[in-house]
């Protein structure tokens, strides 16, 4: 053998790149992830409140960021915003946005659900010292359902992981369309490059997503032992 | 000193078309117990529940103090540092520790200092005889010791009027002593109260007034323990008798 594929990661700045590229992905996950669960926080604390509109508003926004596939989002807050409206964003900027969106609509129904899965009993118990309804969710509510929202929202955030797999798709300089740059550019020279490049993107991946996914199990089996104890 | 801590005049409450509650009227006066009895389903709970708010009625004017209710999400939130509830299902804060239950509505509701709010607390739990629980969690104590705490808890805003509804009707025979013990302690000592129970003994004990419902609706009215020996309906007799009284 003249040369063992592997040594296509080690080429010029090939390995660097491929890191800064798992770099971008990271990091657009990364702030997507902080800044949707705070806004979905709020979003589903709103849910659970009785003004009709707002949650059926609100409701509206959930599905449509559930039901409309994520390629989808990407396209047209990447192609549509700059075409209709005229605001130009550089393509991370949309990923982040339209990432931040998706994960606060998803945020809100796991912080809804977890807030009225909280026994009615308690609530009248907050009211009857006067808690104030802000103070209620602060003290008593949110306190008492974050367990339970914990498993759900890692799960969440390893499938924003995986997704950013689909930057490429806006021309994100992500891992994988680095990834397939220098595929392409060392055709000649390696075959099987591909083989080699996703082999390591896919290590990659897993090295950022198996610890929460570990992380998350944990929880679970600790809230069933908490509850059965 | 008012003569009349709460007064309640025509209270209607419908859920959707059937009537829970009909034109309810009576007052407490400050440092009486009134006991609430009847069956169950005749909507002593819902009645209870009224009072603080916890509930929406359809009509009817509540005061306190002399002061006519307006019913909105804020008048409430003031009121209900005045007016204490317990629960059947003591309804303690699993996430809080014994004496930061306690500590929640001083501190945070009437933000009072923590070294005087601590003080006070650490005496009530003294008096229910819970000193050592202070740093434990509710899940730690019996069902009798969680209702001495969720009295505590409620007494700590320093209350005008307390509500109890049932609230020894979820605890072990043998637990319910400690419960009513403290009762009659306040009773003594002369705090507001309106109790809904159905331990008979106890109610014929501690009661200053009792108020017999049915179908929701007051049947009788009753001064002092007179109820208990002489009631003046068939059906507050039949009462007795099925409670074995």
């Amino acid at each position: 053998m003249a040369h063992s594929g592997i040594n296509i990661l080690f080429e010029g700045r090939n390995l660097t790149r491929l890191l800064g590229g798992l770099w971008i992905s990271a990091k657009i996950a990364f702030i997507a992830i902080v800044l949707g669960i705070l806004l979905g926080i709020i979003l589903g604390m709103l849910r659970t409140l009785k003004n009709p509109l707002l949650r059926v508003i609100l409701r509206l926004y959930l599905e449509f960021f559930r039901i409309v596939p994520t390629v989808v989002l990407l396209f047209l807050f990447y192609y549509i915003l700059p075409q209709n409206f005229h605001i130009n964003l550089n393509a991370e900027v949309v990923a982040t946005l339209v990432f931040t969106l998706w994960v606060a609509a998803e945020m809100s129904d796991i912080v809804r659900s977890g807030l009225i899965s909280v026994p009615r009993h308690q609530v009248d118990a907050g009211k009857a010292i006067g808690l104030t309804t802000p103070q209620l969710y602060r003290y008593v509510l949110l306190p008492q359902s974050i367990q339970l929202m914990i498993p759900a929202t890692i799960n969440l955030t390893t499938r924003v992981i995986k997704t950013t797999s689909l930057l490429l798709l806006i021309s994100v300089m992500d891992v994988i369309n680095v990834g397939q740059q220098i595929i392409e550019a060392n055709n000649q020279h390696y075959q099987n490059g591909a083989f080699w490049i996703y082999g390591f993107i896919f290590i990659l991946y897993f090295i950022l997503c198996y610890p929460l996914s570990v992380w998350a199990r944990h929880i679970e089996r600790k809230e069933k032992l908490r509850n059965n104890g | 000193m008012v003569d009349t801590l709460l007064k309640v005049e025509h209270l209607n409450k419908a859920y959707g078309t059937k009537q829970v509650l009909h034109d309810i009227n009576f007052s407490v006066t400050p440092g009486s117990v009134t006991v609430l009895l009847g069956p169950s389903g005749s909507g002593k709970s819902t009645l209870i529940r009224c009072l603080n708010g916890l509930e929406e009625f359809q009509s009817g004017q509540l005061s306190f103090e002399d002061q006519p209710i307006k019913p909105t999400p804020k008048t409430w939130q003031q009121l209900r540092q005045k007016i204490g509830m317990v629960f059947q299902s003591y309804d303690l804060f699993p996430n809080l520790t014994v004496i930061d239950n306690i500590l929640l509505g001083p501190l945070k509701v009437q933000k009072r200092s923590k070294t005087e709010a601590l003080k006070q607390a650490t005496q009530l739990l003294k008096e229910v005889d819970l000193t050592d629980y202070a740093d434990a969690f509710p899940r730690q104590l019996s069902g009798g010791q969680k209702q001495r705490i969720a009295i505590v808890r409620a007494l700590a805003l320093n209350p005008e009027f307390m509500l109890f509804d049932e609230v020894t009707a979820s605890l072990d025979p043998e637990m319910v002593r400690g419960v009513l013990e403290v009762m009659l302690n306040l009773a003594k000592r002369k705090m507001t109260m309106l109790v809904v129970t159905h331990e008979m003994n106890f109610a014929q004990q501690i009661a200053d007034n009792v108020l017999f419902l049915e179908d929701g609706a007051i049947l009788e009215k009753t001064q002092g323990k007179q109820f208990f020996t002489h009631p003046q309906t068939d059906r507050a007799r039949e009462f007795l008798d099925s409670m074995a009284f």
